[in-house]
């Protein structure tokens, strides 16, 4: 084993351990929502990101149909588009076939590790910590859809707050950042409280719009930080 | 009784093609900054979205045991950060406290 593969399994342990509860949350809840088996796994094997398939689960309990959901998911999910932008550049000399596999497994975590390694990476290395993390991801998935049956009900009643609870772990780094974060969800929050009182868009709409609203204002009102943000 | 697989197609779709379109091009070139501070700011607007106003109704028995749950998440994250622990934690408080008090 080259030094080069030894780096790159140390670097995927933290991630293993840390997608792995997240799924079988997902899994549980999955359960709970009523899916099969099946449309359980193709979740985590097909989409493979996190915070959009709690979206998706959250979306389909509200009643939303499949447009509105697909269409959050892009929004949700568009931010990879920036961080393979950058990545493609640390990869330069990446072979063509070898970008289809290594494209697939961008994820917030998994860029987050990347990104802050030195130098050029090589398809190996990331290749080999994304399928930690998605190994992690998909096995997660079915022990908690299959297990989570044997676990008491209060329990899985509680796990209902997991995704929340995911989400904002999720922001609070951002938060600590900058208040840039907190002030987009605290507005985007409020005005979400707004829309369903007033109760003007069809079931589930409200939150594509308070995505579009607040980002957008955001990008007019805050100033930008990008030369802060981790993206180099 | 699959019938969300399409959707699960279409999900995986608008996933992978912001993740491959950019390996694809593989341009030095800048995103136009309007458009580039629109994108950084949609995570953190969805997430509020997301927790706000739904996670009061993810214990619709009793709304305090959510929110009691997502306060732990919030001090441990502030205080040593991490996902594991704020996600694990919340559901115990939760539990806990829809174990003793529901």
């Amino acid at each position: 084993m080259t030094k080069e593969v030894q780096d790159a399994y140390r670097a995927g342990v933290p991630i293993f351990i840390g997608y792995f509860p997240a799924a079988v949350a997902f899994g549980i809840l999955s359960k709970g929502c009523g899916i099969s088996l099946l449309e359980s796994f193709c979740f985590s094997a097909l989409v493979f990101a996190g915070a959009s398939q709690f979206i998706a689960l959250n979306l389909l309990m509200t009643g939303m149909g499949p447009g509105g959901i697909i269409l959050t998911t892009l929004l949700v999910n568009f931010r990879h588009f920036l961080m393979s932008a950058c990545l493609s550049a640390k990869m330069a000399k990446t072979k063509k076939r070898n970008i289809f596999l290594v494209a697939f497994g961008v994820t917030d975590e998994v860029f987050s590790v990347l990104s802050f390694k030195p130098g050029p990476l090589s398809s190996k290395f990331v290749i080999i910590l994304e399928s930690a993390a998605y190994s992690a991801w998909v096995g997660g998935t079915v022990a908690g859809y299959v297990l989570g049956g044997f676990l008491p009900e209060i329990l899985t009643k509680s796990m209902g707050v997991a995704l929340y609870a995911l989400l904002l772990a999720i922001l609070l780094p951002e938060i600590k950042q900058s208040l840039k974060a907190l002030v987009l969800a605290v507005a985007s929050g409020a005005l979400n409280i707004l829309l369903i009182k007033l109760d003007l868009l069809p079931h589930g709409w409200n939150i594509i719009a308070c995505i579009f609203a607040v980002a957008l204002a955001g990008s007019f009102f805050i100033p930008g930080e990008a030369k802060e943000e981790a993206y180099e | 009784m699959n019938k969300l697989i399409p959707l699960i197609l279409g999900m995986a779709a608008v996933t992978y093609g912001p993740r491959l379109i950019p390996f694809l091009l593989m341009t030095g070139r800048q995103l136009p900054p309007r458009l580039d501070a629109f994108l950084k700011c949609i995570p953190a607007a969805a997430i509020g979205a997301l927790i706000i106003p739904g996670v009061f109704s993810a214990t619709p028995a009793m709304p305090l045991a959510a929110a009691s749950g997502m306060v732990f998440t919030l001090a441990f994250g502030l205080w040593r950060g991490g996902i594991i622990i704020p996600v694990l934690g919340s559901v115990g408080v939760t539990y806990l406290i829809l174990f003793f008090a529901g």
